[in-house]
């Protein structure tokens, strides 16, 4: 399993970053050997408009199977779920942490995304 | 000759004056009111023989047989309004900003025409003056197409003076941008003054020649005036604070009619203007 998680820096020890498509970093971690690959989200820091739309599409194409973070907007949750990509919301911690917890399969999945569209 | 009534700071008195500048002319005039998201012209104006028109924009639709993913698109869309997943592009309608670039760039012809609603364009009529204005439908984010649509469709050869709405941003450039004169409103307070002076600035670097009318003159300090005169920004009326305009208002009823001796001082106003004009730069 490929988990992509969103975080303010770029190691297992980096808290998660509570948002998505604006979020510093999102590590692509491989659930079983731990072994992860950084992707530098700078570029939608400061998007004027459609940061979740570019960064689900960009973890769609690195092969994610779930999408870990604090909270994914409607447009981020529709372009993941186009892709298959199954959501986990509300999640805080270190990345390793998450990494375990899901593993421990004490995640549940979402059905909807939790946070508003803005302008 | 198109007379675009702006400011930056909101309730200064732009649709006080567009309505009555409007009003005052005793010929065919069109009054546009481009405040799409808060209209107000037609409470003063009570326009008869009303249409109603629903406004809508180019938004592209993806045939999903024909798509091979190939991203051309979502790569020339500077609003992210079209993205790639699991090889088919997918559409944010609410992000477009009806370029037509996917849909003349697709190689497959998998961009269709479709179309996004922005708001009704409403037109109706009082003696000589025809009014139009639009309405943002509710949920729509972007102002500037509807606005485009109700400028295009509310001004011909008759005189036309356009009641801008507030600020400094995309729908007030909108609206200004195709105007011959801007015709700025502010009161003579330091919020007036500050967000004048943004409004004067956008103005200058769009090249439009302006003037300004001082409302609520008898509150305040000097710095309006004072801005005016190191700018060159000729002061063309002054409507004083009066308890009397402002009920009125309150009831809907113009300046104009309230006071009839209002009306040569506006169509003052409007031969100065025409006169600043006519005068080579």
């Amino acid at each position: 399993m490929k988990l992509a998680i969103s975080a303010r820096s770029s190691d297992l020890g980096a808290e998660v970053d509570p948002r998505f498509g604006r979020a510093a970093y999102i590590l692509l971690v491989d659930a079983d050997s731990k072994s992860f690959e950084v992707i530098d989200n700078s570029a939608n820091v400061n998007a004027f408009k459609g940061a979740g739309i570019q960064a689900a599409a960009t973890v769609c194409d690195k092969g994610a199977d779930v999408v870990l973070t604090g909270y994914c907007g409607p447009k981020a949750y529709q372009v993941l779920n186009q892709a298959s990509v199954k959501v986990v919301n509300d999640v805080t911690g270190t990345v390793e942490e998450v990494v375990d917890t899901f593993n421990a399969g004490k995640y549940t999945y979402a059905t909807e995304s939790n946070a508003e569209a803005h302008w | 000759m198109i007379i675009s009534v702006a400011s930056g700071k909101g309730g200064t008195g732009k649709t006080t004056i567009a309505t009555n500048l409007a009003m005052s002319m005793g010929r065919s005039v069109n009054l546009i009111d481009c405040d799409v998201e808060e209209p107000n012209a037609h409470l003063f104006i009570k326009p008869e023989s009303i249409t109603r028109t629903i406004a809508t924009t180019f938004v592209p639709r993806i045939d999903t047989e024909r798509c091979t993913g190939c991203r051309a698109c979502a790569e020339l869309c500077q609003f992210n309004a079209l993205t790639v997943v699991g090889g088919c592009a997918m559409v944010f309608a609410e992000l477009c900003h009806s370029c037509r670039g996917c849909y003349e760039i697709c190689a497959e012809a998998a961009v269709r025409e479709d179309f996004r609603e922005l708001g009704e364009m409403i037109r109706g009529y009082r003696d000589q003056l025809r009014l139009t204005y639009g309405s943002l439908r509710v949920g729509e984010a972007m102002a500037p197409p509807l606005i485009k649509q109700v400028i295009a469709a509310g001004k011909d050869d008759n005189p036309t003076i356009i009641d801008a709405p507030p600020g400094t941003s995309c729908p007030m450039i909108t609206a200004v941008n195709q105007s011959d004169f801007v015709l700025f409103v502010s009161e003579p307070t330091p919020f007036g003054l500050h967000d004048l002076t943004l409004a004067h600035e956008t103005v200058k670097n769009l090249g439009l020649p302006c003037g300004l009318v001082i409302n609520r003159c008898d509150i305040g300090d000097e710095g309006l005036r004072n801005y005016a005169h190191e700018q060159n920004l000729p002061v063309l009326l002054e409507i004083p604070f009066d308890r009397a305009i402002a009920e009125a208002y309150a009831r809907g009823i113009l300046l104009i009619d309230h006071d009839p001796s209002w009306r040569p001082r506006f169509l003052t106003l409007y031969a100065d203007i025409s006169a600043m004009m006519s005068q080579p730069a």
